[in-house]
């Protein structure tokens, strides 16, 4: 907890006399501190500069930790990384102009992927607002897209109430970031500051509770169909509903697929768990979406990368889908029956609704079309480590268990396609705004989120060096993260798209980069480099017996492709699969 | 099919408000014919009233997205209501001596007034439907139209029922989700 100010004695006691409730007058920035103290925070990331220097100058009382970053974009994805790994809101913090700016992709990463943030940035003194003052940018005005809401605050008494409002917004219905931009001059100014209990907000009532009509349509749709499967997405998690999850799907039958975010919601080791749909899902389950009489979508909003082509989509199915957000219902797809609301209370209604059931012969037409000549070529391992073994040794050495953040690219859908998610908020990637850099910070952001679990951060050799500069953090931090990069000299994916769909004219997709060895031992922390197959196992294991960072350098076939692909503008039915294996199709 | 919708839509009286309306109009790429912004009965609550073109089901997303707006606390589309929706005009006309008479004539049948004139010019005022102000204007476009001004509709519904916030709570009733199922409470 917060130490207790030094205030002028005088006032506080006068105050504290004429309020029942002990108030105490607070420079703006304590109350700053106070109110993220208030609202649990124990860690915040962030970087300091003009606007903010009175905030900071109360930081090192304040009763949470401030993590410093080393690029204000790292900081809003360590946030994120944190607020994926704990389910609880992200902070993080900036100074005026570039400071600010600098937080604006983490907001749109945040704000795609429905991650609770919360930014505070200063701005600069109120009477040079709008003269173009130095460091100055209408940062309210540039992240009005990118946020849930945001706020400009204007007078020190707004600031208590403002950040519990923005908590509320943050953490409530369907979570997204909420930036909070403080002028200078109020961080100096003081009022009494008392925490505000409650959240007043006409406008904003988010719809936990469904429907019943609308469930029980759901249950008569489910009791209906012969082929039916779920669509699992990341709300299921945002709910923490994957306890009633598994109950509903043990309960139908149904099996289920997951989307990109969705994996871990679900045991994919589970005898009903199909895999991942969608641009680089596994051909069985785009082939059981082809087939299926009713698609049940839970906490998923049909991204195109999912979806494919929306016309060859799920074509015979019947569409219930669930949401908290009703802009989602009918927004891409055509919706039959949806249900606003909140996956665990919708799952929790439609529980007692829906009969027990088995759907062999459904789940035998699926299992077939499994691509089995991919499984067994995945056994034979050539000289030159394959992703896919790097990435299946990660999940075995820690047995599953371990958190993994991905960066952007082939190796993230390597990750995604066979690491095998047993359990939630494990799986930290970046799906709706796919920023490369994500990897590293958001492992620092999960691993000071979660320090008991271990964590991988898988990144590519490109997104690498757009925040190595973090490696600066881990090693300010002690964190114990393992960092997998996956080193194909290539912008691998965008390589590929350049191979299967420009007549292999690559332009601008050769990236060099540093000796990681000697990056690492720059950065005084450990470098392994690793070049066969037969040397995966141990760097893992050698990885996994070193306390703080280790920096490990996969070099892997320059020119592998992540298989199957759905070709831009197709549907998930016309995927490509790799040359040697097409034959299954 | 694509058609013209007149929402009407309550919003908290705060800085910025109507920024974060048409931002977003643009961000989804919904078109604005046009949007008029005033004070409402409600002390705090400013009321605008948005003209826009699409098929229903695009017009029923921009009711969603504005619904998202924490400042927006009612959005109710007066298409198929019986609504009254007006804007008003001021055209400043060319006015030689010759054609002040005749234009003067145009004015009544249209019921506008006449509030400014100079001996080369007439400048008038005129309230009613979109249809009924194009009409005025393309029989005084023949005399010579100096400057015009349109605000834009603003519209109420007919009868005794009002488009208000009960209880001061914002109300997302029912919102009617692709095939006509009500696709949320509250
Ligand atoms: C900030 C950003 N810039 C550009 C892209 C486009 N992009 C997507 S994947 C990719 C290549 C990533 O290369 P690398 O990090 O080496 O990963 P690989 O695909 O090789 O595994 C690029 C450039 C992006 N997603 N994010
Ligand atoms: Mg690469």
């Amino acid at each position: 907890m917060s130490v207790t100010e030094k205030l002028p004695s005088a006032t506080a006691s006068s105050a504290g006399a004429s309020h029942g409730v002990e108030r105490q007058l607070l420079s703006g920035a304590e109350i700053t501190c106070r109110s993220l103290e208030a609202e649990g925070v124990t860690t915040v990331f962030g970087y300091p500069g003009g606007a903010v220097i009175p905030l900071y100058d109360a930081l090192p009382r304040a009763g949470f930790k401030h993590v410093l970053v080393r690029f204000e974009q790292w900081a809003a994805l360590a946030a994120e990384g944190y607020a994926r790994a704990t389910g609880k809101p992200g902070v993080c913090m900036a100074t005026s102009g570039p400071g600010a700016t600098n937080l604006v992709t983490g907001l749109a990463d945040a704000m795609l992927d429905s991650v609770p943030m919360v930014a505070i940035t200063g701005q600069v003194v109120q009477p040079l607002i709008g003269r173009d003052a130095f460091q100055e940018v209408d940062i309210t005005g540039i992240t009005l897209p990118v946020t849930k809401h945001n706020y400009l605050v204007q007078r020190v008494e707004d600031i208590a109430p403002t950040i519990k409002e923005a908590f509320y917004l943050a953490t409530s219905g369907r979570p997204g970031p909420v930036l909070v931009d403080i002028p200078k001059t109020l961080f100096i100014q003081k009022a009494l500051y008392s925490y505000p209990s409650t959240v007043g907000r006409r406008g904003y009532q988010p719809t936990s509770t469904p429907n019943m009509r609308q469930v029980r349509l759901a249950a008569e749709s489910i009791a209906r169909a012969e082929r039916p499967l779920i669509m699992a997405g990341h709300g299921i998690m945002l709910s923490e509903a994957t306890e009633e999850f598994r109950q509903f799907v043990e309960m139908t039958g149904i099996p289920v697929i997951f989307t990109l975010l969705g994996l871990g919601c679900f045991p994919e080791s589970h005898p009903l768990a199909l895999g991942m749909m969608g641009m680089h899902g596994h051909k069985h389950v785009n082939d059981a979406l082809d087939e299926c009489d009713l698609l049940l979508n839970v906490g998923a909003r049909f991204d195109d990368r999912a979806t494919g082509n929306v016309n060859g989509f799920a074509p015979k199915a019947k569409i219930v889908h669930v949401d908290i957000d009703p802009a989602e219902l009918g927004k891409n797809i055509r919706t039959d029956v949806p249900v606003v609301g909140d996956a665990g209370e919708v799952l929790r209604q439609l529980l007692p609704e829906v009969e027990q059931r088995r759907y062999q012969a459904w789940t035998d037409w699926i299992e077939a079309r499994r691509n089995i000549a991919l499984e067994v070529a995945l056994e034979h391992q050539p000289e030159s480590p394959e992703p896919y073994t790097i990435v299946r040794e990660i999940a075995a050495a820690s047995n599953g268990e371990a958190i993994v953040t991905t960066d952007v690219g082939q190796h993230q859908m390597w990750t995604a396609q066979y690491f095998g998610f047993d359990h939630p908020d494990r799986w930290i990637t970046s799906g709706g705004l796919g920023t490369m850099g994500f990897g590293l910070p958001s492992a620092i952001g999960a691993k000071i989120g979660r320090p008991d679990l271990e964590v991988w951060a898988v990144i590519g050799d490109g997104g690498f060096q757009m925040s190595m500069n973090e490696l600066a953090t881990c090693v300010q931090e002690n964190l114990d993260i393992n960092i997998a990069v996956i080193n194909n000299g290539y912008l691998g994916m965008v390589r590929q798209w350049q191979d299967l769909f420009h007549e292999k004219n690559y332009s601008e997709v050769r990236i060099g980069g540093p000796n990681l060895e000697k990056l690492a031992e720059a950065y005084g922390i450990t470098g392994i480099t690793v070049r066969r197959t037969v040397e995966i196992r141990p760097a893992i294991e050698r990885a996994r017996s070193i306390r703080g960072p280790v920096l490990m350098d996969f070099v892997i076939e320059p020119e592998a492709n992540v298989w199957p692909i759905v070709p831009p503008g197709a549907s998930n039915t016309e995927m490509m699969h790799e040359r040697r294996f097409a034959d299954t199709e | 099919m694509k058609k013209r919708h007149t929402l009407v839509v309550l919003v908290e009286d705060h800085p910025g408000v109507l920024n974060r309306v048409v931002s977003l109009m643009r961000r989804r790429s919904f078109n604005i014919d046009s949007i008029t912004v005033g004070h409402s009965e409600q002390p705090g609550v400013s009321r605008m009233t948005l003209v826009v073109v699409g098929r229903d089901d695009e017009v029923e997303q921009v009711g969603k997205q504005l619904y998202k707006l924490m400042e927006v606390l009612k959005v109710q589309d007066l298409t198929e209501a019986n609504a009254v929706s007006h804007e008003l005009a001021m055209v400043k006309v060319a006015a030689k001596a010759q054609h002040r008479a005749e234009i003067l004539q145009v004015a009544q049948i249209f019921d506008a007034k006449v509030v400014d004139a100079t001996p080369s010019s007439l400048l008038i005022e005129a309230v009613g439907s979109e249809d009924r102000i194009d009409n005025l204007l393309t029989m005084l476009k023949g005399f010579g139209i100096r400057e015009l001004v349109r605000t834009g509709a603003v519209a109420m519904a007919r009868g005794a029922q009002a488009t208000a916030i009960k209880d001061g709570r914002a109300e997302r009733e029912t919102v009617i989700v692709a095939n006509g199922s009500a696709g949320m409470a509250t």
